[in-house]
Parts: structure tokens; sequence; C-alpha cells
């Protein structure tokens, strides 16, 4: 009944090689692999410059661990890894296991820092305890979610909020319906049927596109939130890398995506139809003036879901990161902080290329304020 | 040149410590025995107590529901179970005649070992292909080629039932298509070791009684090898119950029950791989039950393995 892969059953596999990399013997007979061909150089002999820096902990590795949202991961992944060339003594490691999670484990007190897309509700925060002192959130982006699409021979496809509610919800069936022609002159679109594709995880996006669903359309009864019960009959992937997938995939199909991974995937993507009336492009900039005039609240929990501004792209939310005021080990909180205000001010370049929306300037202060009441004295 | 007394005492007498060491040996290796037994009683206490709060609220209307609405707490989990047994239904309907027929061909002399060997192998490669890059490659190969083919069972048989709806690239059929590839290599190896296992003389009584290579293999070699490949088979479908990613990528997750296979669906996996990262209160107890009803499915499965085995296995 034996199942494995035994080393006399690749027995016809091994004397060629063996004689001359004995390495490979041992590693098919299933023993430990070979010790290291080259030894590491000693820490600090590479870059004597770079050392200066001042860190916190007298030099020694700082590892901060932190987990959540996975639509803000590319450049969480990016900043920590241009920090960590600025400051080589600091190594931030982030799970993008999902907001629900990261505010878990966040109230665990298993990461240093956690992340989400959506706002601490309250009855979350009381579970923190007391002697952490309250939890802080912060904004660190801006995201804006995109209809991607592929049609052939629509490069500029105009979506009334008529025509994407109308979509979102399986009333609007095949591409030439005249709810979205009238948009659209002087561009032929196909009878083909729509394939509406949708997160099927619980995901941020979805909850953020939800929430404009509701404000926008006034047919819509599936309510908002990271999971829905989508009207429409459409197809469901995991992740926006499964979304964008299925989109390339297949002809005729619309799906909503975070605009970074769009960007990415090179998909084409439709202009929509504001509060205003206007037609807006899915861009950086258009989405950052979904931000602007708002007022902040003190715990920064701002909510676009459905933007004023003659010129604000329409489908916009911030995205957080979470943060204990008496943190546990002063040093990583003190670091971490550090590391924020770099992100809000230095690192606003790294968020523009990859798509997301950089704090406006106003936002930024704000946050490095609220950074400083951190209590990161040692005891 | 004398020999020692203790070597010529060996055979009947054997020291201290040896002995000892012989009752640790045991003890430890029934220790992990119980040890893997434990874990899995572990693992079905702690996922029934999470589920709990569901099985109060919901009991066996849980089995009988589809909705599933995190908004309104309201969880079916009837899509699921319907699309976990239907996936793995075509798996085996595919998996079972071709790994079993593989199984043959490389246990008789057909191939001279010389190239039986890299064939073997290859077939227990397929096993080692990570989940992910199955679904990878359905999506991105597999997909699009059954496409066509859907389209003109849909055209030419939609009056069948079971090819009622126009395929839109993801679904059930697809991701049994998949998984037969998958548990292909389980059925195969397995069954392979079993037959080579049957005994020669068997074997050669059957020639000796006058019997053809056919009826040697049908109905010598194949009965006395049944109890492998049946646990084989029940260890291939085990695999396709609890398969997550691959068929998550495949399937096209939608909550509907049809009658075609050329429809999209779920399975109870592919549910809880795409909603426990973002679940919380009702639905992760939701969730759990339903991986409580995975549990109890393959539990069914496997006593049921047990019982055709020690029916139907030839009495050696």
């Amino acid at each position: 009944m034996a199942f494995s892969l035994s080393a006399t059953r690749w027995g016809f596999l091994i004397p060629a090689f063996a004689k001359q990399v004995p390495c490979l013997t041992a590693l098919a007979l299933g023993l430990a692999a070979c010790s290291p061909q080259t030894p590491t150089a000693p820490p600090g002999a590479n870059a004597p410059a770079e050392s200066a820096s001042p860190a916190a902990g007298g030099g020694a590795t700082l590892s901060i661990s932190g987990a959540g949202a996975t639509a803000p991961n590319p450049v969480y992944q990016r900043w920590f890894q241009e920090y960590n060339k600025l400051k080589p003594t600091v190594q931030i490691s982030y799970d993008s296991v999902g907001s629900g999670a990261g505010v878990k484990r966040f109230l665990d007190q298993t990461v240093d820092f956690g992340a989400t897309d959506a706002v601490l509700k309250p009855d979350e925060r009381s579970k923190l305890p007391a002697d952490r002192g309250s939890a802080i959130q912060v904004p660190t982006t801006g995201l804006f979610v995109v209809f991607a699409y592929n049609l052939d021979g629509v490069d500029n496809l105009k979506l009334s909020r008529e025509a994407f509610c109308g979509i979102a919800d399986g009333s609007i069936k095949t591409w030439n319906d005249p709810k979205i022609a009238k948009d659209n002159a002087g561009v032929t679109l196909p009878g083909d049927a729509i394939t509406f594709v949708h997160r099927s995880d619980g995901s941020g996006t979805t909850d953020i596109f939800t929430k404009h669903l509701v404000k926008a359309c006034p047919n819509w009864k599936a309510g908002s939130g990271k999971t829905v019960e989508w009207p429409a009959a459409g197809t469901g992937a995991k992740g926006n890398e499964g979304v964008a997938a299925s989109i390339q995939q297949t002809k005729g199909a619309i799906g909503y995506t975070e605009f970074s991974f769009a960007k990415q995937t090179q998909l084409k993507t439709a202009t929509l139809q504001n509060k205003a009336g206007a037609f807006i492009a899915p861009t950086p900039e258009a989405a950052a003036k979904a931000l602007e005039g708002e007022t902040v609240p003190a715990d920064f929990a701002l909510q676009v879901p459905d933007p004023a501004g003659k010129e604000a792209y329409p489908i916009v939310s911030l995205t957080w990161m979470l943060l204990y005021e008496q943190p546990k080990d002063a040093a990583k909180a003190k670091e971490m902080a550090e590391f924020l205000r770099w992100s809000v001010k230095d690192g606003k370049q790294y968020a523009t290329e990859l798509g997301y929306i950089p704090l406006p300037d106003e936002l930024a202060t704000k946050v490095s304020a609220t950074l400083d009441t951190i209590k990161v004295s040692a005891k | 040149m004398a020999t020692s007394p203790s070597q010529t005492a060996m055979p009947t007498e054997r020291s201290q410590s040896s002995r000892v060491l012989d009752k640790a040996f045991v003890w430890l290796t029934g220790a992990f025995a119980i040890g893997v037994g434990f874990v899995l009683l572990a693992i079905a206490f702690r996922v029934g107590t999470d589920a709990l709060p569901a099985i109060q609220k919901f009991g066996l209307s849980f089995l009988t529901t589809s909705r599933w609405s995190v908004n309104d707490e309201v969880f079916g989990a009837l899509t699921q179970i319907y699309g976990t047994l239907v996936t793995s239904f075509i798996a085996l309907l595919i998996a079972v005649p071709i790994g079993i027929g593989v199984a043959l061909f490389l246990s008789e002399d057909y191939l001279p070992p010389r190239i039986k060997q890299p064939v073997v192998f290859l077939i227990e490669l397929l096993a080692a292909i990570p989940s992910v890059v199955y679904g990878l490659w359905g999506i991105f190969v597999l997909i699009p080629l059954l496409k066509p083919f859907g389209i003109w069972l849909n055209t030419n048989f939609g009056w069948i039932p079971l090819f009622s709806t126009a395929p839109s690239g993801p679904g059930i059929y697809v991701a049994g298509i998949i998984l037969s590839i998958m548990i292909l290599p389980i059925i195969a190896a397995i069954s392979r070791d079993s037959l080579v296992a049957v005994p020669a003389e068997i074997r050669q009584a059957a020639y000796g009684l006058g019997a053809t290579r056919w009826e040697t293999i049908f109905q010598v070699i194949l009965p006395a090898a049944f109890s492998g490949i049946v646990g084989g088979i029940m260890l291939a479908l085990g695999r396709a119950m609890g398969e997550t990613m691959a068929v998550t990528m495949v399937i096209g997750n939608s909550n509907s029950i049809s009658p075609s296979i050329l429809s999209q669906g779920s399975t109870v996996s592919s549910l809880l791989a795409n909603q426990f990262a973002e679940a919380g209160g009702l639905q992760v107890s939701s969730l759990m039950y339903a991986a409580l009803i995975l549990f109890g499915l393959t539990l069914v499965v496997n006593v049921l393995a047990e019982i055709i085995v020690r029916r139907f296995s030839l009495k050696l």
C-alpha cells in the first residue's frame, strides 16, 4: 500500500548524477540538505557606510510583524522594502490574510500592528484589553474600485449610474442594452451576454463597491458588506487576481476590482458617472478628489460612499492600520510610528506608482499628530 | 579463533537492555498511533464546539436550505453539499476506470522495465503538483479548452437536464475534470501496488488451470487486489471532497443548484476557502458546521468502503 516516492523506485534516476554530486544522492534519499555552499558574510561587513543611521535597540535588527487587508498589500510590501533600504535594521513583515483576520489578530495581540479596509466597530474596540490603551486607527492610503471589462472593439466604455446598477443587479443582460448604448454613441456594442464577475471570498473591495451601490442604486436590495448575496447570476472568483483572470478569460465579462490590479493586468476600465452626473475616468487624481474637502472624524473613520465633488471618481475608500496606544514593545512601536510618518510623506510616490491614492497633505499631518499619542517611552 | 560464549547463547537469551529497548519501541509506536487518533478527535471536538451556535440556530434545515446571507445571518449549505457530491462523483467516474487501467497496464509485463519505471514515476509525479498550479492550469488552459465542448453539449444535448445550461467558462464539470486528474495518480499508484502484491502462485495456479491472460486478470488478479484498490479509491475520494484551491478557482463559486453540470456551483471546501478569512460571528459558526458536515461525509464514505471491502473481497 506504500504510496511513497521511495528511493528504490527512483533508483533508475540516481546513478547518472550521483557520482559527481554526492549532495543529490543525499537529497534523493530524503536526508537533510547539504551544508550551505557559500559562507554568509558577517553582518555589517558589506555596508559600513549605511550602518551610521541610528536605530532603536542599538543596531540590532528589529522585526515588526503585522497582518490584515489584502487590497493594500502591494503598496505595503513596497513600502516595507523601500523603508528597509533606508533603515536596514528595521524589518517589517506583513501577512495579507484579510481585514477580518487582521482585526482579530490585532485584538488577540499576536501582531505588532493590524490593517483593515473596514473601520473598527465600537464592539471591536471594546475587546482590546485596557492595559493596551485604546486602539489607534490611522489611514495609510486610499483605494478605488474600477469596473474592468473584456469587450473587443470597445476601448472607452462609459457607464451611467443606471447602467452599472443594472449590470450589478442583473437587470441588464446584454451589451447592446439601450441603457448602456445611450452614453456610448458611435460605439458598436455587441449583442453578447454580460458575464458579471464578482468576488467569491469575503473582501474589503466588495465592501467598498457595495457601499457605493447602496447609495447610487435605488433598486439595489442586497445591502453592503464583505460578502453579499449577488442578485445577478455571475461568476464568483477568489481574490482581486482571480477576478482579473476571469475577466481576461471571458469575452463579454465585466467585474469590479482594485484599480492597482486592473492596472497591473492592463484590463480596460470603464468611465463612471458620479453623483454630480459627470463621467469620470478612473485615475488616481480623480479618485483623490473624492477625499478632498471632507471633514475627518477623530478616529479617521472617513467614509465616502458617494462623493459629491464634481470631478470626483465615485467608488473610493481609505484603508487603515491599527496600532496600540500603550504597546507591549515600545521600541517596535516607536519604529512603526516612524515608518508610518515616512509612508504618508516620502512613501507617497510608491503609492501613486502602484495605482493607490496618496493621502492628501492635510490628512497626512493629522496622521502624524495622532502617531505622537502612542506611548513609546520606555517604562 | 574461539567463538565467544555469548555469541552461541544469542538465539535463546537476549540481553536485558535489548528487551527494554523492544518494549520502549512498542510503547513509542503505540503512542504515535494513539496520538494521531487523538489529533483527529481534538479537531472534531473543536470544530463541533465552534459549530454549536449554528447547529442550535439552524438545526437540520442547514442541510436542506441553500440561502447564504451574511447580512441577514441566514445560512444553509445545500448548494455546497450538492456541489461536493457531484464534483467528487464526476471525478471518480473518470479517474477510477482510467486509474485501474493504468495500474493493470503497469503491473503486468507489457512494457520492459526500462520504459515502465519512468512511466510509473511520471504518473506519481502528478500527485506532487501543488493544487494551486492545477487551479491556474484550469483557468488558463482547461476552461478555454473545454468551453467549445460544453457549448457543443448544450446545443446538441440541451434537452437532457444534465447539459441544460449554457456554459460560461467555469463550472461544475470543469471542477470534476480537474479533480479526476488530481486523484488519478492516487488510484493508479495504490492499485498498482496492490496488483503487484498479489502472490505469483495465484497467477501461476490460474494459468495452470488453463485460464487465458484476460481471464486471469479479470477473474483472479483484480478480485485478489480488490480491497487495496477500493482503499485507493476511497483515499482518492477523500482528496476529491476535501480539495479546496483548484476547485475554488474553476467552479465559479455561485450559490445556486442546477441539475446541469455545465452550470456554476460551489463546494463545502470552496465555501470555507472563500469565506473563512473575513468571517465573523454566526458566519464562522456556520462555516464550522459546514466543515463538520464534510467531516461526516468523509466518515460515511470510509465506513461504506469498509463494508464493500469486507463483503466482496476475495478470501485468500
